[in-house]
């Protein structure tokens, strides 16, 4: 059972390397695109063909649209980048040039009344595989770089099925305590929280337009969901006392999970209707076990959770009104090393989570329907996992590179990006992808 | 006395000789009795100042010394009471060599009931961030307990947690570590003019 995935990788690599040769485009700016395989274990389960050649043909005057489409498409992982100087002159492809390049699909980038024109070909058929027209704002508009992702993760649903998941923002904690956040290709860093005030945990609401997190005074910390168009903050009931961290929004958007630290010593998971302001329900119980960091299956039914029940912190996992707690990834009392930070994939298939290994943390997937553990990361100290919305890219925060950063790794290829912020960050989360608005 | 006898044999011989002589009445002598009686009236009133200033500048020495013990002994006790207690790796159990200490802080706060203290919490930077919450809010209430324990009305003491967000120590060594996983006490109110317990 073990020797068959070695073998299908060597397979793969040998039809890979029979395939036409893709050429790599010119390097591109602003993103670091190194492998790092010392700090990654590939899973052998990387496929022959699911990297169709994808050339992408811009319209004059579209140079900066093609630049960002053309780095979101790289960074989908499901692309080999084709480059060629030659632009199609009225209509026709030449499609047997792009076959020679070893293209499956021409993207044809070009303007259009009110937007941005794409038109997806299929280079062996000789067709048109799909065509939309994105209404684009004007480049000055801060919606204008998310338009452009949504048309990107759109090309990518158009080729493989699967929509990319480039139009998506991530949070993250700061070294000064403020909350940030950031585009999914790393551009429009900006605070989310307000300076002199020290936050903690940020959570994404399912819709992309609130962020839960922990404000953090003094050794005690209220939870306040906060509307990222500037409304005012509400408080999530239950959390006006002690120290609550940890937040979850479940899938519907009406109800948070958190942890609540109160001064009898214990640590447990709560949750609150924060549609209607409140009916605060206490999951977990005892007094001998911490139960922290809630994450919800993207169903509802579920909750993952930490508990240290069994010695350290492991992962537990629980029906959304607390009954039925049990075990989510085994492990060997007194020889598995604490395990935290689970978060649930969007496709519900996986929780990804960080692991102590021979004294450093490594991040790990527990695949649920196999019951089967996963090491992603293998070098430094790798914490923190969040999702990305197409459930196959994980974000971390590692300090291989010297300092705590965002690293971007995806688990078909193991390919691994570097996600750069201006400072040193803590505590990642991942929104679902952006909506038009 | 012999200043005033001195005084009558001189006006003695004074009236004998002035008898004699039918001369004016000499003065001299009245005046330098009078003046030797200032002289000596003022010598022991500055001797009764000297004395009176001694005396002061002597209980003044005295209420300093006083004053300076006694502060002594106040920062003493509040030294005790603030002093930090340590813990294990992944551990929020009071340990045996800090029991003495609890015990200690138990007697302060017998003592002034006025007192409230806040204890916080803290680990050291392994583990999660957000695990370290917990960890540190367990040391916290362990410490809390301990004091009840002892006596001492658990409305007297809050708990809190910095979790590992507040590190006395630098480093990623164990003996930065073994300083971080602490926990701290605060006075919140009651803290002017403790009284040392007996």
């Amino acid at each position: 059972m073990p020797r068959a995935p070695f073998r299908r990788l060597s397979v793969a690599l040998a039809l890979a390397a029979l395939a036409a040769p893709a050429v790599r485009p010119a390097a591109l700016a602003a993103q670091d695109t190194t492998r790092t395989p010392d700090g990654v274990i590939i899973r052998g389960q990387y496929q022959p063909g699911s990297r169709p050649g994808l050339v992408v043909l811009a319209a004059p005057g579209t140079d900066s649209v093609r630049a960002i489409v053309q780095r979101d498409l790289d960074y989908s992982d499901r692309f080999e980048a084709v480059s060629t100087a030659e632009r199609p002159s009225s209509g026709r492809l030449n499609y047997d040039l792009y076959k020679r390049l070893g293209a499956a699909y021409a993207l044809e980038l070009y303007p259009a009344v009110g937007g941005i024109a794409m038109k997806l070909h299929d280079v062996a058929r000789g067709t048109v595989r799909g065509q939309q027209t994105v209404p684009l704002p004007p480049p000055t508009s801060p919606e204008y770089r998310m338009a452009l992702h949504r048309l990107s993760d759109e090309v990518t649903r158009q080729a493989t099925g699967q929509p990319g998941y480039a139009a998506s923002r991530l949070l993250y904690l700061g070294t000064d305590g403020r909350i940030y956040r950031i585009d999914s290709d790393g551009h429009g860093n900006a605070p989310v929280t307000p300076a002199g005030a020290r936050a903690f945990s940020p959570a994404w609401s399912p819709d992309g337009r609130r962020v839960a997190y922990t404000r953090f005074d003094g050794g005690r910390g209220a939870i306040v969901v906060q509307p990222l168009d500037g409304g005012a903050p509400a408080t999530v009931p239950g959390t006006t006392t002690g120290l609550n961290f940890g937040a979850a929004f479940a899938p519907d958007g009406r109800t948070v999970a958190y942890s609540r630290a109160s001064d009898d010593g214990t640590t447990h998971v709560f949750k609150a209707n924060v549609a209607d302001q409140c009916c605060v329900q206490r999951l977990t119980v005892g007094q001998f076990a911490d139960n922290l960091t809630p994450t919800y299956s993207p169903d509802g039914q579920r909750i993952g959770f930490v508990s240290t029940r069994g010695g350290g912190p492991q992962l537990y996992v629980m029906a959304a009104d607390g009954t039925d707690q049990e075990v989510l990834a085994p492990f060997d009392f007194g020889e598995t090393g604490p395990s935290n930070a689970p978060d649930w994939s969007p496709d519900g298939r996986s929780v990804v989570f960080h692991r102590d290994v021979s004294r450093a943390s490594q991040v790990f997937t527990f695949d649920v329907a196999r019951q089967r553990v996963q090491q992603l990361t293998s070098g430094g100290r790798n914490t923190d996992p969040a999702w990305a919305p197409d459930s196959r890219h994980v974000v971390f925060v590692s300090d291989r590179s010297g300092r705590r950063q965002l690293w971007v790794i995806d688990l078909e290829s193991g390919r691994v990006r570097q996600l750069a912020t201006p400072g040193a960050v803590r505590l990642p989360a991942w929104s679902r992808r952006l909506g038009g608005n | 006395m012999r200043v005033a006898s001195m005084a009558g044999l001189m006006v003695a011989v004074m009236v004998l000789a002035a008898c004699g002589q039918n001369q004016p009445e000499n003065v001299e002598p009245q005046v330098d009795t009078a003046a030797a009686n200032a002289r000596a009236r003022q010598d022991s009133i500055d001797a009764e100042n000297r004395r009176r200033a001694e005396e002061e500048a002597r209980q003044r020495a005295e209420a300093e010394r006083l004053a300076r013990e006694n502060a002594d002994r106040l920062g003493a006790v509040r030294t005790e009471l603030t002093s930090p207690i340590h813990f294990e790796y992944d551990q929020a159990s009071v340990r045996g060599d800090d029991q003495a200490n609890l015990d200690r802080k138990a007697a302060i706060l017998q003592a002034n009931s006025g007192l409230t203290l806040r204890i916080s919490g803290h680990a050291d930077e392994r583990g999660s961030d957000e695990y370290n919450l917990a960890l540190g809010n367990r040391r916290a209430a362990a410490a809390k307990r301990y004091l009840v324990n002892k006596g001492i009305d658990a409305g007297r003491i809050e708990v809190v947690s910095f979790g590992e967000e507040r590190p006395v120590a630098q480093g990623s060594d164990e003996e930065a570590y073994a300083q971080n996983r602490r926990g701290e006490f605060e006075v919140v109110a009651g803290g002017d003019n403790l009284v040392a317990p007996q």
